[in-house]
């Protein structure tokens, strides 16, 4: 059997990426007293996988409210497929949401419906198709994320990996060009995440969707992700291949890469232990 | 220190006031961009379920309790007077003018205010309504017009209900346990109660329903994290939606006196 890596590098990725389609331009964003993003600029390109990795709190789903627009930056630029989307108003913006997948961190499904009233949402919203065809394209969607049969529940009847994976079906169902994976396999078992990793993988190679993953999952990390960005302290401290990642020397990377913490972060908890 | 202190007291309070009269501007609009699509009102129907059906019950039995109340404490004093026949008036003018409005109002506050917050509050914590809205969907058009057309158009008709439901009741005590006798009563009854109180009715109780819905939805969709954040807003919606009905309450009252001594002169009713 051949790495991943190995696939990956046979894949002629230098035609597969393309031109940038999100572009973020020095965006700042304070809530209050915090400051959680500082100037940060950043690319996605067209076809790329990339990786948002950061510490919890340091503004990784932040990040990805920005790019649809669900937040708008105190100062700074948002670009998507070539206009400028932070100055729209929200019945402009429908249109640039229409290409966009986004699974939220903890799934946000509606819960006065049921799991396939959920998935169909976006296609009865905007589409016009018959209620079967909808019926079909959902349940593909629901088995594609291993949950076909279970339309008649509601999210209140799921487990918490259950409503991730619905959450993630219902981003799929209009086949959008741009996907946000706010934590895609959190929360579900080892094989489950793999399962959900090929299923990134092969969303970007069939359909060669951009795709932009939040995720503390080292696993994932190395298997879907085509380059690793690193957030810290509202900048991005580290931006290159997986593989450069392994070999950083920025410490703060090193640590995410080993799962490793510092004694000075420790200190908090070794206190106990001692009068 | 105090200045800026009150400064900034007051600025918050005039952006919140701004937003909220922004929220309305848009529910309105979507109200006439959206009345044309039949995907809009298949979402308006439960709405109607939920705030109309579900409320009769508690309407029913203000309207009857307040007719009945109404007519206890007034016979002993008209009877005395010798009025008691003339006790209709009195009973009916201030079911369809004031308590019934004024009543069914506060029942609906409570009973589907509180539900309406709680529930977009909830949606609103759990990134519901930011999911709508990356999905392309405006959360105003698809959670606030349905809820707002609800409470709009069902305040009436249940003010109405328990109108009805409160002169049947007051006459039955008067009528049929008090004997005063049928004829006069519902003589004097009609003679007074003019299509102008029952006007004047309708139109508080339209008020009404529209501060109730887009008061108990503005405070919904602002409300702050955590279930903290939906348990007071739920409070904050009761308390502001109440006092509004009652200042408001007290506004039109003033005004539809006034024009229509204006218009009609002073009307005796004894
Ligand atoms: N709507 C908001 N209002 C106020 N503060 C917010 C809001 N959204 C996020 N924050 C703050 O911004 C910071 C970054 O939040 P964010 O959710 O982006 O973290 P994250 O990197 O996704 O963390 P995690 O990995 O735990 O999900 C947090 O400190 C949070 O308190
Ligand atoms: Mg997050």
């Amino acid at each position: 059997m051949m790495p991943e890596s190995d696939t990956r590098q046979s894949d002629p990725s230098a035609s597969r990426i393309g031109a940038p389609v999100v572009e973020l331009r020095g965006v700042s964003k304070r809530f209050g007293s915090l400051e959680v993003l500082r100037d940060v600029s950043v690319k996605f390109r067209r076809g790329e996988t990339t990786v948002i990795i950061g510490a919890s709190g340091a503004g990784k789903s932040v990040i990805l409210k920005h790019i649809v627009s669900l937040l708008k930056p105190d100062s700074g630029e948002v670009h998507c497929r070539g206009e400028r989307i932070d100055t729209m108003t929200e019945r402009e913006l429908v249109a640039v949401r229409t290409h966009f997948g986004f699974l939220f961190q903890m799934g946000a499904l509606f819960d006065s419906l049921t799991v396939a009233q959920n998935v169909a949402f976006p296609l009865v919203e905007h589409t016009q198709r018959a209620a079967s065809d909808i019926a079909k394209t959902v349940s593909e969607k629901l088995r594609m994320v291993g949950l076909d049969g279970l339309q008649e529940k509601k999210p209140a009847q799921l487990s918490g990996g259950q409503r991730k994976r619905v959450g993630l079906a219902r981003a799929i169902a209009l086949d959008p060009e741009i996907i946000l994976y706010d934590e895609p396999t959190t929360g579900l078992d080892p094989i489950r995440s793999d399962i959900i990793n090929e299923l990134i993988l092969k969303l970007q190679r069939e359909l060669n969707v951009t795709s932009i993953v939040v995720t503390h999952d080292m696993a994932s990390v190395r298997k879907i992700g085509d380059r690793v960005v690193m957030l810290h302290e509202g900048k991005f401290i580290f931006d290159g291949s997986p593989e450069e990642m392994e070999t950083s020397d920025v410490k703060i990377v090193r640590q995410f890469v080993e799962g490793r913490a510092e004694d000075e972060q420790l200190a908090g908890i070794r206190m106990k232990g001692k009068p | 220190m105090i200045i800026t202190t009150i400064g900034r007291k007051t600025n918050n309070s005039l952006e919140a006031f701004g937003r909220f009269w922004m929220f309305c501007l848009r529910t309105t609009r979507w109200m006439f961009t959206g009345m044309f699509q039949y995907r809009n009102w298949r979402l308006v129907m439960p709405q109607f379920y939920e705030v109309g059906n579900r409320s009769l019950p508690v309407i029913a039995i203000t309207g009857t309790f307040v007719g009945m109340v109404l007519a206890v404490q007034a016979y002993d004093q008209l009877h005395a007077a010798g009025f008691a026949e003339r006790m209709g008036v009195l009973l009916n003018l201030t079911l369809v003018q004031e308590l019934g409005p004024v009543l069914a109002a506060v029942m609906l506050a409570g009973r589907v205010g509180g539900a309406l917050t709680a529930e977009l509050g909830t949606m609103n914590v759990t990134e519901q309504i930011d999911a709508l809205r990356a999905m392309g969907s405006d959360p105003i058009r698809y959670l606030v017009v349905p809820r707002f057309l609800a409470c709009l158009i069902l305040c009436p008709m249940l003010t109405l209900f328990a109108d009805v439901c409160g002169s049947l009741a007051g006459s039955w005590i008067a009528v049929g346990l008090k004997d005063i006798p049928y004829e006069p009563y519902t003589y004097y009854t009609m003679d007074a109660v003019a299509k102008w109180d029952m006007g004047v009715g309708f139109i508080k109780s339209l008020i009404f329903g529209w501060i109730i819905g887009m008061v108990a939805c503005y405070k919904g969709f602002h409300c702050r994290a955590g279930a903290e954040g939906v348990g007071r807003a739920c409070t904050e919606a009761f308390v502001a939606i109440f006092i509004a009905i009652l200042i408001v309450d007290f506004f039109i009252a003033t005004f539809s006196t006034g024009l229509y001594k204006m218009l009609y002169g002073f009307k005796s009713l004894v």
